[in-house]
């Protein structure tokens, strides 16, 4: 509304409180087996997690998939089966059949198993969700302890969209009872790379 | 005028009526309190960061016109359109005429408690646009036409048969198929078409980054990003105090988030809007409805650093005895009652009165917020108000009066007596709601101060 | 050291021995105690339910009462905090300011002050502790579950010295028992209800009393206990600390 945006920043001005300052945020470090820590913390969320020592395992896995007859799309260039294309322009209607996606993971949170995954990196915005199984490849050397060190090495305006995913998709609306598999991915799978 | 709401007091024995019930609400929410305590207990900085938390909310309220600012310059820049609302009304307003511009008739709607507040599917319904909620709780009391009873847990007043009746009564599941793995898919099928089917998708907003001009939105189950990522429109709908300055901030609230919440170490999605994607139109409308006011109120605006994680909800004895809707509010529970009686006096004078004040709620609060005191406080402005009754007011008087003057007290004649009739919750007579389900003290022989005078008067 | 005795006003017309016990106990450990008496209220009741305005009288009379002495102590968690709060003068200020920092609740004086490690006392019973709210988390008495603080409970060391005293702990070691001043009858449903858990959780334990640092919370589950006839006993932890 017009005037609204005036008359708000008005009474902000004159209700707020005398300045206070903004706080350094410490980084909290912890040393330790961090990649360990990771699937520890991915299996406590309901993901499950391999690892790997060369992306040719995740290929198997891939080809593996293909054979079953399985519909996946691949984002990740570095592996085999990089198919795109088929889906970059489907709309949500033609994704709903999507069986599995595969993306590449940017950094990894060891303390909660959280990954980031950027909007350039999933190609569509819809595929990390609309899949009915999430299939995250992340390096080792990625992996962080704590969401202090995952925000200064991820920029999170580099694109127009980002998400932590932290395991797949659930929910506990019905007495508190755990169901994994809400509107999202019923099933996350995660490979370390190291 | 408003009319006061169902006194807290009467809709809380009505829901304590259903013992089984309520003892099952009760231990349920005290066991994700108890999952909060061992979330918590992981990280040997939580204290910390609570403090790290609550100083960077406070040093935004402190510039909050300024980060307002500087975030609007920014969203822009990332191709958002942003609107600025002053009340319930104009909010609701500004989402209709967008729905309208692009002729949105469908609109699937992630948690909001805003949206709530402001009453906006109602508003929407009655011009013939049909929001459906896809948070799966909200979904439920959605489908039963009730409101939330829980910010986080919005069916957690209903039990499973409750869920598996509504669904057979509106999604044809099984009549008494009440397993919750069932009736979870079938509304995954039902809600995956809406999110398909829908022209245009709200959010709420957890932050807003005023350095980065976008918006975090959290969720466990994926609605929200279903629901934007599907469609052409996305409107994210937040309280202007969900403003945060940096980036690196969330790091500090997404650690405090989840673990207060629900004990998840985090939630399953973080999500960062920045722009719209290609074809798509972003929206955000921020909302002023009181809170410029209750920044005013010196005593009450750290209620405004409030990030709605409901663990004040979970670990309060009351809220967990006497169910959300018992508080007729859109935020229940205890920082609802220190929100509520700013929106409304009359309405929700009772609300801080709700409490016994035994300050759980403060200290688990990840934003320090001081909310005991705050509910303290209040009952004071309330009382000030007027909205306590003239009755109220006289027999305080009374009381005070006798209270301050010790030769008065004295001659009350046998203080027993004086308390008997004018110390609230001792008052000796069979109407008292002390004596429904509790004995009387007995009266000893003597009162301490007699038996001082005879053993050792040094006056 | 000069100590002024400040019994809660329910303390002093239904709980007596509650009273007395305290002022033993600190005699005992060598006070000279006081009993002003022409102490009434500290104004609690009043300021709690919305009324904190019409105080002024109970705060002057509570100056008048007790200024001049080193230390002053009450056996009650939540009347102490409340002095310590919210006692304020327009006209004696810093007799006000001096009253606020001299009060003390019980088992902190004797822990604090006194800095008694244990008492001689003997009580050969099953006993829960009921904590209550105010004492734990506005006087700190205790460590509480909400914060990742190192645990500690001054009452608990205190009775882990009294002989034979075997000490219970419940399972939500620290939920508010539901007195909450006029809330046990503006709230009666939901006041009964928080005691009727605490009860619970004891009778699990199988104790023979139930023992707390405020006898209003002791108070209300007294009545709770008396009208259900369950036989456990509520006792303050005065009256354990002053057997011998």
């Amino acid at each position: 509304m017009s005037n609204s945006r005036e008359n708000i920043l008005a009474a902000i001005n004159a209700n707020k409180p005398a300045p206070v300052e903004l706080p350094e945020i410490p980084l909290f470090e912890r040393k330790g087996d961090l990649v360990n820590v990771f699937i520890g913390a991915l299996e406590f969320i309901g993901a499950t997690s391999v690892k790997v020592t060369s992306l040719s395992e995740v290929d198997e896995y891939l080809e593996s998939l293909q054979q079953a007859g399985t519909r996946l799309v691949n984002t990740i260039a570095e592996l085999n089966g990089y198919n795109i294309n088929a889906y970059k322009k489907a709309n949500a209607s033609e994704l709903e059949a999507l069986d599995t996606a595969f993306i590449k993971g940017r950094v990894g949170v060891a303390e909660n198993g959280a990954i980031w995954v950027s909007e350039s990196d999933m190609v569509n915005r819809l595929f990390p969700f609309i899949c009915r199984k999430l299939v995250l490849v992340i390096n080792a050397k990625d992996i962080v302890y704590n969401m202090h060190e995952a925000y200064r090495r991820i920029q999170v305006d580099e694109d127009g969209y980002g998400t932590f995913i932290a395991g797949p998709s659930k929910t506990a609306d019905i007495e508190q009872s755990l169901v994994v598999g809400a509107h999202g991915p019923l099933e996350l799978k995660v490979f370390i790379v190291s | 005028m408003s009319q006061p709401a169902t006194h807290h007091n009467k809709a809380a024995a009505a829901f304590l009526k259903n013992g089984q019930r309520a003892q099952w609400h009760d231990e349920t929410l005290w066991f994700v309190r108890a999952k909060r305590d061992k979330a918590a207990h992981q990280i040997p900085e939580w204290e910390a960061l609570r403090n790290l938390g609550s100083q960077i909310k406070e040093h935004t309220l402190s510039n909050l016109d300024e980060y307002l600012l500087q975030f609007e310059a920014n969203a822009k820049k990332n191709g958002i359109k942003v609107h600025w609302a002053n009340n319930a009304a104009e909010h609701n307003q500004i989402v209709y005429e967008i729905l309208l511009h692009h002729n949105a008739v469908n609109v699937v709607k992630s948690k909001s408690m805003l949206t709530e507040e402001c009453g906006l599917n109602h508003y929407l319904a009655e011009r013939k646009i049909s929001v459906v909620d896809t948070d799966l709780g909200e979904y439920i009391v959605q489908l039963r036409n009730e409101p939330p009873s829980h910010i986080v847990l919005p069916a957690i007043h209903l039990k499973k048969e409750d869920v598996s009746n509504t669904f057979h009564k509106h999604l044809h599941t099984e009549k008494n198929n009440q397993d919750p793995v069932y009736l979870t898919r079938a509304a995954r099928q039902v809600l995956r078409k809406k999110f398909i089917t829908a022209d245009a998708a709200i959010t709420g907003v957890n932050f807003a980054v005023a350095e980065t001009g976008g918006i975090v939105v959290c969720t466990n189950e994926g609605n929200a990003d279903l629901g934007v990522h599907a469609n052409k429109v996305h409107i994210a709908c937040m309280g202007f105090e969900k403003i945060i300055p940096r980036a690196q901030d969330l790091s500090v609230f997404l650690r405090l988030l989840a673990r207060s919440a629900t004990g998840q170490p985090i939630t399953t999605y973080s999500s960062h809007f920045h722009r719209p994607k290609a074809g798509q139109e972003m929206h955000i409308v921020l909302v002023n409805n009181g809170r410029t006011e209750q920044l005013g109120r010196e005593a009450f605006r750290n209620s405004l650093k409030c990030i709605r994680c409901a663990a004040c909800f979970n670990t309060c004895p009351v809220y967990r005895r006497s169910g959300g809707h018992s508080y007729h509010n859109s935020v229940a529970g205890p920082i609802g009652s220190i929100l509520a009686p700013n929106l409304d006096m009359r309405k929700n004078a009772d609300l801080p009165f709700a409490s016994t004040l035994c300050g759980s709620c403060t200290n688990v609060c990840p934003v320090k917020i001081n909310i005991h005191e705050q509910l303290w406080s209040w009952r004071q402005v309330l009382m000030a108000e007027g909205y306590g009754g003239s009755a109220k007011k006289a027999s305080m008087k009374l009381m005070t009066g006798v209270l301050s003057k010790p030769a008065v007290y004295r001659l009350s004649t046998g203080m027993a007596r004086f308390f008997m009739r004018y110390l609230p919750f001792l008052v000796n007579n069979r109407l008292n709601p002390w004596y429904k389900q509790r004995d009387m003290p007995s009266a000893p022989k003597e009162s301490f101060k007699d038996w001082y005078k005879k053993n050792r008067n040094h006056e | 050291m000069k100590v002024g005795l400040f019994i809660p006003c329910y303390v002093d017309q239904f709980y007596p021995q509650v009273a007395v016990a305290t002022l033993e106990l600190l005699e005992r450990y060598g006070c000279e105690v006081h009993y002003p008496l022409k102490q009434t209220c500290c104004g609690q009741p009043m300021a709690n339910s919305g009324f904190a305005s019409m105080a002024g009288g109970c705060d002057k009379n509570f100056i008048a009462n007790f200024s001049g002495y080193e230390y002053i102590v009450c056996p009650s968690g939540s009347c102490a905090l409340h002095i310590k709060e919210h006692l304020h003068s327009a006209e004696e200020p810093n007799a006000a300011a001096t009253i606020r920092e001299r009060i003390y609740e019980l088992t902190e004086f004797i822990t604090d002050v006194l800095k008694l490690e244990g008492v001689k006392a003997s009580f050969p019973h099953k006993v829960g502790l009921h904590v209550s709210c105010h004492g734990q988390r506005m006087l700190h008495l205790s460590s509480m579950s909400e914060k990742v603080e190192k645990p500690f409970s001054k009452a608990e060391a205190l009775l882990s010295t009294v002989d034979g005293l075997e000490l219970f702990r419940t399972s939500r070691a620290d939920e508010c028992c539901g007195f909450g001043g006029t809330f046990c009858v503006t709230e009666e449903a939901v006041s009964v209800s928080m005691g009727n858990t605490r009860i619970k959780e004891h009778l699990a334990n199988g104790v023979h009393y139930i023992t707390g640092g405020d006898m209003s919370c002791l108070m209300h589950l007294e009545g709770l206990l008396k009208r259900q006839k369950i036989d456990i006993k509520v006792i303050h932890l005065a009256e354990i600390l002053n057997t011998q």
